[in-house]
């Protein structure tokens, strides 16, 4: 069971996870909680174990030890990528992953939440409600003209996107985004930034991202990891004042 | 219900040109073969039919193997394996057909077992006196093992190409299996000499007929169910598995499943294609199983185009049709023709001879828009041809426009 009582307000809580990758700690006693409807920016440098976070949130990953829970009751070190995702946690990738042989109308339709069993998507027609999902969420992510291109056709900025808009579709409590902006445009980050603000008013998000400009943009709080551990927690000019992580990042 | 659900839409023209000229030949080719008489020049020999019907069996398989290769990106070097196993089931019915009438005469035992000594009817004989049971086996027993392969394989995550390699394994060890005699299934000889099939002897030219067009029918019938499958939202979720199948994982969809699905429902078509071939051939032996027959059914859904409904048909017809040709005109270069085949394929057409004719099509569509813009002046306004000339032509079928990623 869950501690209770702390956690009423909690959609996500870490605490003392470990992980070794054959002797290499890639989280060392990793501790952290996220408040329901909080957008939280995780920051630090190659190797300090960000996307191994995300993997153990989604299941890909088992922790050697440690807790961690999700929206109170649920113990994800007990469940694979599939069952976390349906218990509302979407993750897009570092790289865009999207459909590339199918049209972005589709690759929402396929996203939308619902029933995952496969065998009855052999007999499955569209409900009546999903065409009005779909309008909503290629409205938000702006792809609305692009409904029936295909994914591949896409840019590099509209793939990412794309992905975040698959998530959307999922419904899901909390969004795991991992490098968001990594190789876009100005524009495209300063849009992305609009995106990922929208999506906060509605969901609980972690956005792990090395563009620092980009971060200050998002103006939320902030979590420095180093070595599989958190180094400083806190507002941007906080943790970018904090000599420790002045030094990670720019020391030795 | 769910049935006429499943059966309504997704042939697009071409498809439905396929069955046309599919259901054209089941009716057709038994009339020149026995109506018109032999002097004619319309006249279609008994040999030939038998092998037209050998070559759609192939053209089956070719199918299932792309159902599951093209479309869900398993590369099952293993596919030899259900069509054989079909292929048994329809031979232990066509054994049992023969009765009394085997060289030893033996009321119920098959020659080779009262050759081997054997004094009774092993229990997995039983049934196949009946043809309901037989045909049920010959989908049961390959929709069983792939779905026990399947299950083991996909959810233990076995992707790419150590799943093929397994896929080669299997059919290996059913082929050194199928070799010994105490399996008994005829053991190196396989099962032969068969007399009739349903009553009717299996040497008349009517019945080769009409299992050409039994043939042509259930090909029909399996590209509709392909065409479906492969349009419906199930299809849609096996290409997004073939692209990107830890994004449809995250998504909350089990992968494993999606393949075992579609591995299964392609080992039953490949048993169907199996049990066509069979009667048509007149034997069954282990050599089906050899893993070489199984990489040449890659080889002909390659040529043709994976991915695609029309390609791994016309790939198994025109590959076997040379092959025919070449082993009678000059046998000795038949498998580095095939080899050769197989690497210029790869290199110069990724998409099969279907891409090669989709952009050709394009290619002309687009040559003909250019070069008539103008030419019903009366019918547009003065700023349409511009905007259709400047309209880039649909290069492919939706499927068509990427590349079908290899599996990872």
């Amino acid at each position: 069971m869950a501690p209770a009582e702390p956690l009423t307000n909690t959609i996500l809580y870490l605490d003392g996870v470990s992980v070794s990758f054959d002797g290499f700690r890639a989280i060392n006693n990793l501790s952290l909680t996220l408040d329901k409807g909080e957008m939280r920016a995780i920051i630090g440098p190659n190797g300090a174990g960000k996307t191994t976070m995300m993997d153990l949130i989604t299941g890909k990953t088992r922790p050697d030890k440690g807790e961690i829970y999700f929206d109170g009751a649920h113990d994800l070190t007990r469940y694979d990528e599939a069952e976390i995702a349906n218990l509302g946690i979407g993750r897009k990738f570092q790289k865009p992953t999207v459909f590339e042989c199918h049209t972005v109308e589709d690759n929402i339709a396929l996203s939308l939440k619902g029933p995952r069993g496969a065998f009855r998507t052999i007999f499955d027609r569209r409900s009546a409600s999903e065409p009005s999902r779909i309008d909503e969420i290629l409205a938000i992510i702006r792809l609305t003209d692009r409904r029936d291109e295909l994914a591949a056709n896409l840019s590099h900025g509209q793939k990412q996107w794309l992905e975040i808009g698959m998530l959307l579709a999922q419904e899901p409590k909390l969004l795991l985004i991992d490098e968001p902006v990594a190789g876009m445009t100005d524009a495209e980050t300063e849009e992305t930034a609009r995106l990922l603000r929208d999506i906060a008013t509605r969901h609980s998000v972690i956005v792990v991202e090395h563009d620092m400009h980009f971060v200050r943009e998002l103006g939320v709080k902030v979590t420095c990891l180093h070595e599989g551990s958190v180094l400083a927690e806190g507002s941007i000019d906080h943790v970018s004042q904090d000599p420790r992580v002045i030094e990670v990042y720019l020391g030795r | 219900m769910m049935t006429k659900r499943f059966f309504e839409g997704g042939l697009d023209r071409r498809i439905q040109l396929l069955l046309v000229v599919l259901v054209a030949a089941a009716v057709v080719v038994p009339v020149l073969n026995l109506a018109v008489p032999p002097t004619s020049s319309f006249h279609i020999p008994t040999h030939a039919v038998a092998l037209m019907g050998k070559y759609l069996c192939y053209a089956m398989l070719a199918l299932s193997l792309d159902l599951v290769w093209g479309y869900c990106g398993i590369l099952s070097l293993g596919h030899g394996a259900f069509f054989a196993l079909g292929g048994y089931a329809m031979g232990m019915y066509l054994m049992r057909q023969i009765g009394p009438r085997g060289v030893y005469g033996h009321p119920v035992l098959p020659d080779f077992m009262v050759f081997l000594n054997w004094k009774e009817l092993p229990w997995y004989w039983y049934g196949f006196d009946q043809f309901w049971f037989a045909a049920l086996m010959v989908m049961v027993a390959p929709g069983l093992l792939a779905f026990a392969f399947g299950w083991l394989a996909f959810r233990s995550r076995v992707t790419g190409v150590y799943l093929s390699i397994i896929t080669q394994a299997m059919t290996y060890a059913l082929l050194l299996a199928f070799f010994r005699n105490d399996m008994g299934f005829g053991g190196n000889n396989g099962l032969t000499d068969f007399k009739d099939i349903l009553g009717f002897s299996l040497q008349a030219p009517a019945t080769r007929a009409a299992l050409f067009s039994a043939t042509a029918l259930v090909l029909a019938l399996a590209v509709i169910v392909t065409a479906r499958l492969v349009s419906s939202k199930y299809g849609k979720l096996m290409v997004a598995v073939r692209d990107a199948e830890s994004r449809t994982r995250f998504l909350g969809w089990r992968p494993e499943n999606i393949k075992l699905i579609a591995f299964t429902i392609s080992a039953v078509m490949a048993g169907i294609a199996g049990a066509l071939y069979v009667p048509q051939v007149g034997i069954i032996n282990p050599s089906e199983f050899a893993p070489a027959n199984s990489i040449e059914i890659v080889i002909w859904t390659a040529v043709g185009g994976r991915g695609t409904i029309m390609g791994p048909v016309i790939g198994a017809i025109a590959v076997n049709w040379a092959k025919s040709w070449f082993t009678a005109a000059l046998p000795e270069v038949w498998l580095f023709a095939l080899g050769a085949l197989f690497v210029a394929v790869t290199l110069f057409l990724p998409k099969g001879l279907v891409g090669v004719w989709e952009q050709w099509s394009a290619a002309r569509k687009a040559r003909t828009k250019r070069a008539s813009p103008t030419v019903p002046p009366e019918k547009t306004t003065a700023t349409e041809p511009a905007a259709s000339a400047a309209r880039p032509a649909p290069v492919a079928a939706p499927l068509m426009g990427v590349e079908p990623k290899p599996a990872e």
